[in-house]
């Protein structure tokens, strides 16, 4: 043939080479890029030290975070090997802020990845389907979308009552209409693409052009806004429990501990606020690398 | 990265698989003799389309006013014979990308009929949609967006065969068969992705795409359009060689007058979602009979100075597919419109002198030009027949720069 002179010179290395060389992927690109981010590579590093140390918490060698102490109470930082200090019942406090990683952590990551679960699924059967379906899914999440997600929250948890198990369940249901609405944009973009069209033409059925062609492009931009949740959803899982609508004490949970401190404030503000701020620390180190994500993934033509 | 070094193993194997026996190219090679999946014989059309049509109701567009309804495709009919090449022309909006979506039902039509091969497009009997798709293939104009970045060039071609049941080491082997049809090194690019490519070897990628179901009709809707010249001289003689190779049919979709010249056998011309009028492509450039294919030739640039055209042949946009104007449906802009224009809408019928060359004009031109309208003269015959040389020209003279 003719034409096959001009792509091969084209391509200006040997082709053995290049076989033995794999072709730069998508995540290929994506890890290159992330590697060279320091601010998300250091808010990766510090969520990764956070979870590590949260699930190693028995074998720490830590303080009992339940044992009290009358005489110890709301003690400074360095008091007698309270490295952090003590709370108001005389409780270590690295010891409950370690402890309580374990509860805040889990009430971050598992709504946020129920609803993606539930969430992306609604939006990707809604955004490929179109149509009827689409109208009946989207309305209806969007008598959830009306409340704002705090306020939606209390009411969920306040209606089944207090507890971890009610707490994770209202989470989830505060985040499904967000996420759905994202799958749903992304996945309505991406089926109006000519390759789906071009898929649909080879006479593949619905499903496998969702799993062949569809989920492979909208999953990462559904995981970098569900990444950007984690943080709300710690926030809001200690919102509730400072209501008193999610973890019950003694457990060690940082909104729970942030409530009962509140009232020492003035007494040993030093100690009230070590709460507030790991709440603080893990949501930024979220939003940051979930913003990292983004910009490394957002890539233009592949 | 061991996962990587796995896969490209399993790439090696296929492509010794694919140079071995052989396998894929057989399945496409139609050198050997009459295509066994021909049913109707040589003089059975490949393709009858009969009153295709496709309204959009959107609604109203005022608050109490009727209800609007787009005539995106109104009553094509035309046929398609076996082996040859198509060309369908016009201006942006007036049907050809819908009729092409139509015929391969990725779009629903609203009334009409497709018979492929004697069988009739149909749920209850002849030919199903399914098995349509299987035989008549698309590329469409985007390069970039019909390949799903994603995947690796390999992957997306066989994607077709593995919805078909084939199985995935035999899909791949066709797959790299298929990229060195079209022209790309399959040991360089099988595991390549798109955006690793340039435009004229993605759209050799998506042909191959479309070549994988073993289509015996490949629709080219503006596939040549978003190239480079030189690069669509290259693409448009590599579709010739398969078409040769493989005893394709084209359907040729283009608002590139030169270029459906130099791949067509017959052209067929549409304005407002209907057929303005279609013969064989030397009748069409050198006897035009169509006042409208008249002003579109004449709007081609030409390669001689003399023959520049200073006043545009046709102004304005097209008329609203909306509300088209009644009776013929060009007469608001067309110089030989009469009173009868605006009443009687023109059907499409043969020249006195040629029985296979329609015409859809109450008072077409005639072919030795004596009534030639105003701002229009001379202009559908010498300069049609010379810029079309002259594209011919260029053509080959790019062809001998590369080779």
């Amino acid at each position: 043939m003719r034409m096959q002179t001009a792509p091969s010179t084209a391509a200006a290395i040997t082709p053995a080479a290049a076989f033995r060389r794999p072709s730069r992927g998508y995540w290929h690109t994506v890890r290159r890029r992330l590697s060279r981010d320091p601010l998300t590579l250091g808010c990766a590093a510090v969520l990764l030290l956070l979870v590590g140390i949260a699930i190693a918490a028995p074998w720490l060698g830590l303080d009992d975070p339940f044992k009290m102490s009358m005489i110890r109470r709301l003690k400074p930082p360095g008091y007698q090997g309270h490295l952090l200090g003590t709370d108001e019942l005389g409780r270590d406090m690295l010891a409950r802020l370690i402890f309580g990683a374990r509860l805040s952590l889990f009430t971050g990551f598992v709504p946020v990845v129920l609803a993606t679960l539930i969430g992306g699924g609604l939006g990707i059967i809604a955004g490929f389907t179109g149509g009827r379906w689409n109208m009946v899914i989207m309305r209806l999440i969007d008598v959830f979308y009306a409340f704002p997600s705090v306020l939606l929250a209390v009411a969920i948890s306040g209606a089944l009552g207090a507890g971890l198990l009610n707490s994770i369940v209202s989470l989830t249901l505060v985040f499904i209409p967000p996420i759905a609405r994202i799958a749903e944009s992304v996945t309505t973009q991406v089926r109006e693409q000519d390759f789906v069209e071009a898929a649909r033409a080879t006479g593949a059925s619905g499903w496998r052009i969702v799993q062949g062609h569809v989920l492979a492009n909208v999953t990462g931009p559904i995981l970098v806004y569900a990444s950007s949740l984690i943080s709300v959803s710690i926030v809001i899982a200690s919102g509730l429990s400072f209501l008193g609508l999610g973890v019950s004490p003694p457990n060690a949970e940082w909104g729970l501990m942030l409530n009962t401190l509140r009232q020492a404030i003035y007494v040993a503000p030093m100690t009230a606020i070590l709460p507030g701020i790991m709440i603080f620390v893990t949501s930024m180190c979220f939003n940051l690398m979930s913003d990292g994500l983004r910009g490394a993934m957002d890539i233009k033509n592949g | 990265m061991l996962l990587r070094a796995k896969k490209h193993d399993r790439s090696k194997a296929a492509l010794a698989a694919a140079t071995r026996d052989g396998d894929a190219l057989r399945l496409l090679d139609r050198d050997s003799g009459p295509d066994p999946r021909d049913r109707g014989g040589p003089a059975q059309p490949m393709l009858i389309v009969k009153d295709l049509q496709k309204h959009y109701d959107i609604g109203r567009t005022a608050l109490r006013g009727p209800r609007s309804v787009v005539r995106a495709v109104d009553g094509v009919s035309f046929e398609v014979a076996k082996g040859e090449t198509l060309g369908i022309v016009g201006e942006s909006g007036c049907g050809k990308s819908t009729t092409a979506r139509l015929l391969m039902h990725l779009i629903e039509p609203d009334a009409g009929s497709v018979i492929f091969d004697g069988e009739e497009v149909s749920d209850v009997r002849g030919i199903s949609v399914r098995d349509l798709r299987r035989n008549m293939q698309m590329v469409f104009q985007d390069s970039y967006a019909s390949l799903n970045p994603r995947l690796t060039l390999a992957d997306s071609i066989a994607f077709g065969p593995a919805v078909g049941g084939m199985p995935r080491a035999q899909a791949q082997a066709r797959a790299l068969t298929l990229l060195r049809m079209v022209g790309l090194d399959p040991e360089s690019y099988a595991q390549r992705y798109p955006h690793e490519l340039s435009g004229g070897q993605r759209q050799r990628v998506n042909i191959a795409r479309a070549l994988a179901m073993g289509p015996r009709v490949l629709i080219l809707d503006e596939s040549v359009s978003a190239l480079d010249k030189s690069v669509e001289a290259q693409v448009l003689n590599l579709l010739r060689e398969l078409k040769r190779d493989l005893g394709l049919t084209y359907i040729f979709i283009s608002h590139d007058l030169n270029v459906v010249q130099y791949i067509s056998d017959r052209v067929m011309v549409m304005y407002l979602g209907q057929v303005v009028e279609s013969g064989p492509v030397d009748r069409i450039y050198g006897a035009t009979r169509h006042p409208y294919t008249a002003a579109l030739l004449s709007s081609r640039p030409s390669m001689d100075p003399r023959r520049r055209v200073a006043k545009p042949p046709l102004s304005g946009d097209p008329p609203n597919p909306i509300n088209p104007p009644s009776g013929c449906r060009f007469r608001t802009r067309c110089p030989r419109a009469q009173e009868r224009c605006a009443s009687e809408a023109p059907m499409l019928a043969a020249a006195p002198d040629h029985d296979a060359h329609l015409t859809a004009c109450h008072f077409p031109l005639s072919a030795a030009g004596g009534a030639t309208p105003t701002g229009m003269e001379g202009l559908h015959g010498a300069a049609a027949t010379d810029s079309g040389h002259a594209y011919g020209h260029t053509t080959k003279r790019l062809l001998r720069l590369q080779a």
